[in-house]
């Protein structure tokens, strides 16, 4: 974190800097990263075909393995564990005040959570399983019920987690400042959620029932 | 006639209350039940100081009176907030007509509690004093008079100075606890108010630089409890995202224009 003691000049800031990071991190690029996944999973609705050329064009990346340790493996590193740190923290009093936000606060943390351990497995399963990344491996893989349901409920944590995560971001960031706005902001966000947890279902399921 | 009657059907009308109490700083907390008689109108002071009176348990058992703080009686002051039946308020305003019964009184335990209902809630002026919660106007000399406010800037900024430091969103906050030091989402709001003000903003950048620093406004998480707990209605997580605004601007150009 040499970029923290030169940004902070101070190392009572250091906490503020860290959480800041942590949000900015699990958008930009964590985030996009998420919604570019998503996309080129979907592409397996349209065929096998259209899915292997998708792959195809992220495998002739230029320097891909530095895009990947840049732009998603150190952001992803920090977020998460940051993020459990962040989920120890915090405190839980539901039960005793049941407001809708209290209750999003807790999802998304246990989603955190989730998805954790879920991006662990998937890394290990498909990243670094050593296998050609193709239709036909993908299809294996989330034929055997287990696989599918863990990657089932690993879509909705992480879709769950990054729309609840970007309404957070607008106000930490100061961008939905009003009662009103954020209002708004969530509707929209979970309806967000909605579209990307079907997008990510419907696309496993084209994987399953192959072509 | 019918007075009379209306009078004797109070009379036989009671108040249950359980109250969580401890006996010293230091002491562990127990639960104690109390029966006290009903009169109309009465709040939950007036059934504390009817314990007081007659302090007897519901089983018949003598014991010391309940201790509690209160002054204003008309919740202005703050001094009496306890949480009452699952929510921080004050108990000046919490009628005993609105409450279902038994009444579960606790003190606020984000807070040390000094004995009962009593608790030394200095945290929140230590949190006053470190983001310069008010307005300097002393000089050596007469500053002579400060700049105006503007009045559309008043209204909303008069909303944020009906704070009394009661406690309420400290207490309903998950992120006050002991594993981390937020301030809490007041003194967030009360930074924003003397921001607003044309001579407290002379002060801005130290009131910013306290909330970056440890225990300041990056512990939020948005749970949104204190908006809903607050007894004057302040907007304290429209301050919180103002506030994010505001700091992360000041930051970020500190930082590019060293």
């Amino acid at each position: 974190m040499a970029t923290a003691a030169v940004m902070s000049g101070n190392a009572a800031n250091r906490g503020f800097l860290f959480r800041r990071l942590h949000t900015l991190s699990g958008v930009i690029p964590v985030g996009m990263f998420l919604l570019e996944h998503l996309f080129t999973n979907a592409t397996a609705t349209v065929g096998p075909g259209a899915y292997n050329n998708a792959v195809n064009a992220i495998q002739h990346i230029p320097f891909l393995h530095v895009v990947e340790f840049i732009f998603i493996f150190l952001p992803l590193i920090y977020h998460g564990v940051y993020g459990l740190y962040s989920a120890y923290t915090s405190g839980y009093n539901a039960l005793q005040y049941t407001w809708a936000r209290n209750q999003l606060f807790i999802w998304q943390r246990i989603t955190g959570v989730i998805t954790f351990v879920f991006i662990i497995y998937h890394l290990w399963a498909t990243r670094f399983s050593g296998q050609e990344p193709n239709f036909e491996f993908v299809h294996n893989l989330v034929s055997q019920p287990a696989n599918f349901i863990f990657m089932l409920v690993g879509v909705i944590a992480a879709t769950f987690h990054f729309s609840n995560g970007l309404w957070s971001f607008f106000v930490h960031w100061g961008i939905t400042v009003g009662a009103r706005a954020q209002r708004v902001s969530a509707i929209v966000l979970l309806t967000l959620f909605v579209l990307l947890a079907a997008m990510g279902v419907v696309s496993l399921v084209a994987f399953v029932q192959g072509w | 006639m019918a007075a009379t009657e209306k009078q004797l059907e109070q009379a036989k009308r009671t108040v249950r209350l359980i109250i969580e109490r401890q006996k010293d700083a230091n002491s562990e907390p127990y639960e104690e039940e109390f029966v006290v008689p009903y009169r109309a109108g009465m709040n939950v002071i007036a059934a504390l100081m009817e314990i007081q009176r007659n302090p007897v348990n519901a089983r018949g058992d003598a014991t010391a009176p309940v201790t509690w703080e209160s002054n204003c009686l008309e919740e202005v002051c703050g001094a009496c907030t306890m949480v009452i039946n699952g929510k921080p308020r004050q108990s000046c305003s919490a009628l005993i007509d609105q409450l279902d019964q038994p009444i579960r009184i606790k003190p606020m335990r984000t807070f040390p509690v000094m004995r009962d209902l009593v608790v030394d809630r200095s945290r929140m002026f230590a949190a006053l004093k470190k983001v310069k919660a008010w307005i300097p106007i002393d000089g050596t000399y007469d500053l002579g008079p400060g700049p105006r406010m503007a009045e559309a800037e008043r209204q909303w900024a008069y909303e944020l100075s009906k704070c009394f430091t009661c406690g309420a969103c400290v207490e309903a906050c998950p992120n006050v606890n002991e594993k981390q030091s937020f301030m809490g989402p007041f003194v967030i709001s009360q930074a924003r108010l003397f921001n607003t003000h044309p001579t407290g903003a002379m002060h801005k950048a130290d009131r910013f630089e306290a909330l970056m620093d440890e225990g300041g406004i990056h512990e939020c998480g948005n749970a949104q409890n204190c908006v809903q707990v607050c007894p004057k209605g302040i907007p304290l997580t429209t301050s919180i995202a103002a506030m994010n605004r505001d700091i992360n601007w000041f930051s970020l150009t500190r930082w590019l224009n060293r």
